[in-house]
């Protein structure tokens, strides 16, 4: 049963104010434009151990995707397709209100989310992940875990997940007489890949929309749209969530937000791909920059 | 599910696989007041697709500390009976049932005046007796009407649909044959007097252009199913008016 949120973060009524009389001046507390995307980074091959890897970060918020691959038997409708299965999970140490447990209903949304965008518009290949028709595919497991929640976790999640299928690995195989499969980890080959695709969520405040809602204003949006765009420009992908409504002409508004916005998260994708970064480079250079902008000390 | 042979969804006459024109609407039933205990309830029939749902509330909370001080919350279940698809259907919620209750909650909670009822619930419970296509659109037009049927003061009515493309043609409100082999599956619900968005999902690529031209085409079968949902509750409002004053 879904249940409208009652535990949620209490914003104060000063700073929702501070907000919406800013908005009122077409900008943001944080001083970004409306249409405005906060800094991204997206650093792939962070776990070694994995097939694929990336972390994202997109301001504060910061999301972890890792990509498993074993072997299985494909679904009875598609014996002729590999398996992805994608699953987004809210832990507790990226949030004081996260609790353990299993994914609630805003994990499973955005994982279903992901991958109805990775799905359609057939992202990765998986005609190419059959090892036996009909009863041998490779499956590929893409679990993404949100490590500090600064609003907007979608697009983070979404930008970490294609950037750990940008890294990934598909393992050899071997097959015996018996049709036994066995995995060989040392031979690889990429994944293969026919489009990028990112997520670019618009929030609406009142009247106004804006691009990629920090913590702040997620916890006072009236409603959000996500669009999914693939690397030639196409929506693969739309879910609206919250309470509020959306008129045709917000429609627009969004949908032209999330173009712009797609290309630089686009490119974010592009920069570092193929390189492993270390996962301890990338949060201590979090870290300085942090220091630097006298955020914590 | 992809199963045997893809049959073909648009024939030489440009007409469906069950006879209907790219933009027109299954036979659609509604009726409200169908069951004793709920305080609102309603049927509704998009074809073969048949969906009942109650309302009970505004009413207490248990447990109390899910209250809000200044406002009701809404609390929605969106299931599927075991029955409804042609293979059996686990009762324990899936995934997807979990993402549609909170969708469907998201897509009438801003329409209903939650502030008249602070410090209680609405309680919105859909059941999907079959499923033939278009599940969660049927289940909000339901929804609404349920709550109208409750009297629970709302901006307007909700109504929804779901477009598909189908051998690259955008056709309305379709159902489970053309969902399974669809390129596209948009459902849209809309407030129809203000033409306000309450939900809109989509599965599958489109252009912007062809988003705009499907998104028009949900529209009218939302105007359409509308005045279906406004007649319903005339219909059966003026025969209870009738009964009160005899």
């Amino acid at each position: 049963m879904s249940i409208t949120p009652t535990s949620g973060r209490i914003i104060p009524r000063l700073r929702r104010d501070t907000i919406l009389s800013l908005l009122e001046k077409d900008t943001r507390l944080d001083g970004r434009k409306l249409n405005e995307y906060r800094e991204i980074v997206v650093a792939p091959g962070v776990i070694p151990k994995s097939e694929g890897s990336a972390l994202a970060r997109i301001g504060s918020t910061t999301a972890i995707a890792g990509v498993k691959i074993g072997v299985g038997t494909p679904f009875p409708d598609t014996p002729n397709e590999g398996v992805l299965t994608v699953n987004v999970e809210f832990v507790p140490l990226a949030s004081p209100t996260l609790e353990p447990g299993p994914p609630d209903e805003n994990a499973i949304e955005i994982a279903r989310v992901i991958d109805r965008c990775l799905r359609e518009i057939r992202a990765i290949d998986l005609s190419k992940l059959v090892i036996i028709p009909g009863e041998k595919v490779y499956i590929i497991w893409l679990d993404i875990y949100i490590l500090d929640h600064d609003g907007n976790v979608l697009d983070a999640s979404m930008l970490a997940g294609m950037a750990a299928l940008l890294d990934t690995r598909v393992p050899k195989v071997e097959i015996d007489e018996k049709k036994n499969v066995r995995i060989i980890r040392d031979e690889t080959t990429p994944l293969p890949i026919n489009h990028k695709v990112v997520t670019v969520s618009i929030a609406k405040i009142g009247n106004k929309l804006i691009v990629d809602p920090n913590l702040d204003e997620d916890d006072i949006v009236d409603a959000k749209i996500t669009i999914g765009i693939s690397d030639d420009g196409r929506i693969v992908g739309l879910q609206k969530a919250g309470p509020g409504v959306f008129t045709y002409d917000d429609l627009r508004l969004a949908i032209k937000y999330a173009k712009e916005n797609s290309v630089k998260l686009l490119r974010a994708l592009e920069e570092k791909k193929g390189t492993k970064i270390s996962l301890n480079s990338v949060l201590k250079s979090y870290v300085e920059e942090k220091i630097l902008k006298h955020q914590i000390i | 599910m992809r199963l045997g042979e893809k049959p073909k969804l648009i024939d030489e006459n440009g007409r469906r696989i069950d006879g209907r024109l790219p933009d027109e609407l299954r036979p659609i039933r509604m009726e409200v007041g169908v069951l004793k205990n709920a305080d609102g309830s309603a049927y509704v029939e998009y074809g073969n697709t048949k969906v009942i749902v109650a309302v009970y509330g505004p009413r207490e909370i248990h447990p109390k500390h899910l209250t809000l001080p200044d406002r009701a919350i809404i609390r929605c279940r969106y299931h599927m009976t075991s029955f409804s698809t042609t293979e059996r259907k686990s009762p324990a919620p899936t995934r997807r049932e979990i993402e549609l209750s909170k969708v469907i909650r998201e897509a009438l909670e801003g329409v209903i005046f939650t502030e008249l009822y602070p410090r209680t619930s609405i309680d919105i419970f859909i059941e999907v007796l079959q499923a033939d296509g278009g599940t969660r659109t049927a289940g909000i037009t339901a929804a609404s009407l349920a709550l109208a049927d409750a009297g629970i003061p709302m901006k307007d009515l909700v109504a929804g649909v779901a477009v598909g493309k189908v051998d690259g043609v955008l056709v309305l409100d379709i159902n489970e044959v053309e969902d399974e082999y669809s390129e596209v599956d948009l459902p849209v619900a809309m407030m129809p007097s203000f033409k306000e968005i309450t939900l809109l999902q989509m599965n599958g690529v489109l252009t912007e252009d062809e988003f705009w031209e499907a998104l028009k085409l949900a529209e009218k079968g939302i105007m359409k199913i509308y005045e279906v949902q406004r007649e319903t509750l005339m219909s059966r409002y003026s025969k209870v008016r009738a009964e009160v004053e005899e």
